[in-house]
């Protein structure tokens, strides 16, 4: 907290990415917003106070405030980030905020990572494929409470799209799971509850836009919030393929 | 998509956890559901409740002996005898179905493990052996209010586990989303409703949606308490206010605001009722475990509303802890070590190290009492269809079903969500079975061209008038200070003064973003007039209940009055009248005597009246208050004197 020693509150220069496709005057620039930094203040507060303060036509996306939601994630100083949680004492004077990259630009800050997600969901079928339907007379399946938790590490993923956004194949193609949606097929892949064959597995996650696009430069694990092991992830999942892939082979 | 009028069966307006699964229900049964959220749907504020969900599974040893029955004394004991009981016990029947529901749908429950378990209770440590035949059912976790441990949780992330889950089903079955959309009125005929008209986030643009049922489940409204609330910032009660805008639908018991004991110091994250559930405990600034001697049975888990005036005492007080921002005081959950914390409770440990800059198993972590949830809401009968408007529908925090009546226990509310989701959506598929949908589009296009022209109005605006946030602040101070834990006549006297004031400046205020497209600062602008119609019922409603019952507190009438005030609290308030309208209906029928609750004070006034008498009226009384007839006859679902085996 650097801020706390020294009784002289810093200037923050924040430089803002800004474009509104609604207004067909207006082009991609960014503008340069000054204001005075308060002790525990967060980029939830700040971005608050410069719309509310010096441009009421400034867009980001908030709602939790807490790190649980996922809407915030942006890119700080060239790094994608929630903002609600980045405090500005862990940051220079100079703040650049830019939109994530790889989801469609709302405005400004502001990015659709809601169709992203839904499309990811759909592609992955990300829920659960069981047999039987729900009878509500019936006591639950058991599971063991180490599977479970197991499944819970997986399931804490809340979709702000830093992973995404951080990956160089999902920049340049948006139909790649990239860590997130990696990590939601390793999520149902080890739950007893989804009957999907290995065979279907494969053909959600092996290919070009799933396991086997992944350049492994992992950044995704390097940014997410959550600190999800997506390194383990990706490590899961090719075994798993891989392993189908040689079955494969041997019954030939 | 662009269209200025679509229609669907059944509009669900909100995409959290009652929404979501109520149109999952409609959709089951073959409707085309569409639902509008303000935020991709799981991003709703259901994915930050954390603890856990209520529901009499009984698979821990605590949990022994406990039945939907003696959830249903907890839930109404916890009301303050507010709640309508026959719903209460609607609830407490379902929910265990709704959580294992859940199961199937893939939540990853914490389960039973069989054999030796540590535990926390009431500070001591202790060791308790789970049935080896209970290993991997779906496992309970001690709450306030409650006889038995009843909280069922996935670690302290509970509601994010729920939401994922249900809305992988609404994924499943294909139901459309349309995020980043806002319902800015509804369109009816003066009985019926017929849709709403949506403002689009992306776009700024309106359009009108014809549905044969539209369902509200938009959350409650804690922003009206502005920085001084756990809520997150898109809980500003919209639902709920363009209800009250048709001046036909009653919203109930406004006046019944809970605030959570323990909520991080000074930005009121919530921190959950978990971890005093889990054994922790609270502290004042001397140290001292102030709850044991204010409660001593119950101590830290008597109900929200019973701890957190204990915690507002103490600081007034002058035990609490001084801060920059305010006294506040400890939570303690040191002693439940780091392995318990970062798997049961790791929620709790991000939020401390992200937020507070603080480990939990070594420090204490500052907490204060703050606005959390919202009891009142669109006032609908036991089948969720709302008083006055047929095919209009409330589930979850945006309705007054009323189960919660003026105290919520935690872990209530999320299972709310999922059994109204489940009740109210089956009786909102047979509505939409039985009526068409309606030809006459001269509603839709009026009240499209009124809600183009409200923007259009705060866009043309010009003047020295006040900014919108300024406006949405001092709000906040007002309910904070003057509406809040401890109520008085006077200072409840002052606060409507001065939200009339605001309502004054509100319709006076300028914009200063004349941009087209999303405009942040005009969709703000348009719900903040509601916002202060709704604080305003809160501050009215609470200034003519001259008694305290459940989080409403008056210091100048300090006892529950069941003699006069066994009632619910109904409001209805036209956009282009001055003011509004109270009237009162009786709670329910009453099963269960109005009697002590187990914890906070036992003095009382007593209704002198029998309970024959009191149930002869209820439901002449709430017909004419515009409750509309339900499927099932009122009292069916009640099962008269099942308590009594529970209770000596």
């Amino acid at each position: 907290m650097s801020q706390e020693k020294s009784n002289v509150p810093r200037r923050l220069k924040f430089e803002i990415f800004r474009y509104n496709p609604e207004d067909e005057y207006s082009e991609p620039h960014t503008d340069i917003f000054e204001i005075e930094e308060t002790p525990f203040m967060s980029l939830y507060i700040a971005l608050s106070k410069i719309r509310e303060t010096h441009d009421p036509g400034l867009q980001f996306d908030f709602a939790c405030r807490s790190a649980t939601c996922g809407s915030c994630g942006m890119m700080v100083n060239g790094r994608p980030a929630l903002a609600c949680r980045t405090l500005t004492s862990d940051l220079p004077e100079d703040i650049q905020l830019y939109p994530l990259p790889a989801f469609k630009l709302i405005g400004d800050l502001s990015v659709d990572t809601g169709t992203w997600f839904r499309g990811m969901a759909e592609r992955t079928e990300a829920w659960i494929h069981e047999r039987q339907a729900f009878d509500p007379e019936a006591e639950e399946e058991r599971m063991s409470n180490d599977i479970a938790a197991a499944i819970y590490e997986g399931d804490r993923c809340i979709e702000c799209g830093c992973c995404v956004a951080s990956c160089g194949v999902a920049n340049l193609d948006d139909q790649f799971l990239a860590g997130a949606g990696m990590n939601r097929v390793a999520r149902f892949m080890m739950d007893p509850r989804d009957k999907r064959s290995e065979a279907e597995w494969f053909d959600v996650v092996a290919g070009d836009e799933g396991v086997f696009g992944c350049l492994g430069m992992m950044a995704c694990a390097d940014v997410c919030p959550k600190e999800l092991p997506l390194l383990e992830v990706y490590a899961y999942l090719r075994r798993k393929t891989l392993g189908v892939r040689f079955l494969a082979r041997d019954d030939n | 998509m662009n269209a200025r009028l679509t229609t669907t069966d059944v509009l669900v307006v909100g995409g959290g956890l009652a929404g979501e699964r109520c149109a999952i229900e409609a959709a089951a049964a073959g409707h085309e559901a569409l639902i509008l959220s303000l935020v991709p749907p799981r991003r709703s504020h259901s994915c930050a409740a954390q603890g856990g969900m209520q529901a009499s599974l009984a698979n821990c040893a605590k949990a022994e002996g406990d039945s939907p029955t003696v959830h249903f004394l907890d839930t109404v004991r916890g009301s303050d005898w507010g709640a309508d009981q026959e719903v209460a016990n609607i609830f407490a029947d379902e929910a265990p179905v709704a959580v294992r529901e859940l199961a199937h749908f893939g939540v990853p429950w914490s389960r039973v493990r069989g054999g030796k378990n540590q535990y926390f209770i009431k500070g001591e440590h202790v060791e308790i052996d789970e049935a080896l035949e209970k290993d991997g059912l779906i496992g309970q976790r001690d709450f306030g209010g409650t006889a038995k441990w009843r909280a069922c949780y996935a670690a302290a992330g509970t509601g994010h586990a729920a939401l994922y889950a249900v809305d992988s089903e609404v994924v499943r079955l294909g139901i459309t989303v349309r995020d980043r959309t806002e319902a800015v009125c509804l369109i009816h005929d003066g009985s019926r409703c017929l849709g709403a008209v949506v403002r689009c986030l992306r776009t700024g643009t309106h359009f009108a949606v014809m549905a044969k049922a539209t369902v509200i489940a938009t959350g409650g409204y804690g922003r009206i308490y502005g920085q001084y609330t756990t809520n997150a910032v898109i809980n500003e009660g919209t639902g709920a206010s363009i209800a009250l805008d048709t001046g036909v639908v009653p919203l109930g018991n406004m006046e019944a605001v809970q605030f959570h004991p323990t909520t991080l110091s000074p930005s009121g994250i919530l921190v959950t009722e978990g971890c005093r559930g889990d054994g922790g405990y609270l502290l004042d600034k001397n140290m001292r475990r102030f709850m044991v001697e204010k409660e001593p049975v119950k101590q830290e888990l008597a109900s929200r509303d019973v701890v957190s005036r204990h915690m507002q005492q103490t600081m007034r007080d002058g035990n609490g802890v001084d801060s920059p921002y305010g006294p506040h005081l400890w939570l303690d959950i040191r002693h439940l070590g780091e392995e318990h914390l970062r798997t049961k409770l790791l929620e709790v440990w991000d939020i401390c190290r992200d937020f507070a800059g603080l480990n939990p198993a070594d420090a204490l972590i500052p907490v204060r009492p703050t606005q959390h949830y919202s009891m009142g809401g669109i006032r609908v009968n036991k089948d969720g269809e709302s008083y006055g408007l047929a095919g209009l529908f409330a589930v979850g925090e945006a309705a007054c079903w009323d189960m919660h009546g003026f105290n919520r226990l935690g872990g209530n509310s999320l299972a709310e969500t999922l059994v109204s989701g489940r009740i109210v959506g089956r009786r909102v598929a047979e509505h939409a079975s039985g009526v068409s949908l309606r030809a006459n589009t001269g509603f839709a296009f009026d009240a499209l061209a009124a809600a183009e022209k409200r923007a259009d109005d705060w866009l043309a605006r010009s003047g020295s008038g006040r900014n919108v946030y300024e406006i949405r602040d001092a709000l906040g101070e007002v309910m904070i200070g003057k509406v809040g834990i401890f109520r008085t006549g006077d200072e409840l006297n002052e606060a409507v003064v001065e939200i009339g004031q605001l309502l004054d400046d509100c319709d006076n205020a300028v914009l200063r973003c004349k941009d087209p497209g999303v405009n942040p600062e005009l969709g703000f602008a348009l719900r903040l007039k509601g916002m202060l119609r709704l604080a305003m019922t809160v501050a009215m409603g609470a200034r003519a209940r001259t008694e305290s019952r459940g989080a409403h507190f008056r210091s100048d009438f300090p006892l529950r009055n069941d003699e006069e005030w066994l009632n619910r609290t109904l409001v209805r308030w036209a956009l282009h009248e001055s003011d509004p309208s109270f009237s009162y209906e009786p709670t329910g029928l009453i099963d269960l005597p109005p009697g002590h609750r187990g914890y906070g004070s036992d003095e009382r006034i007593e209704m002198k009246r029998t309970i024959d008498s009191y149930n002869e009226t209820v439901l002449d009384e709430q017909t004419q208050h515009g409750r509309l007839p339900s499927s099932e006859d009122m009292g069916s679902r009640l099962k008269r004197g099942a308590w009594q085996a529970y209770v000596q």
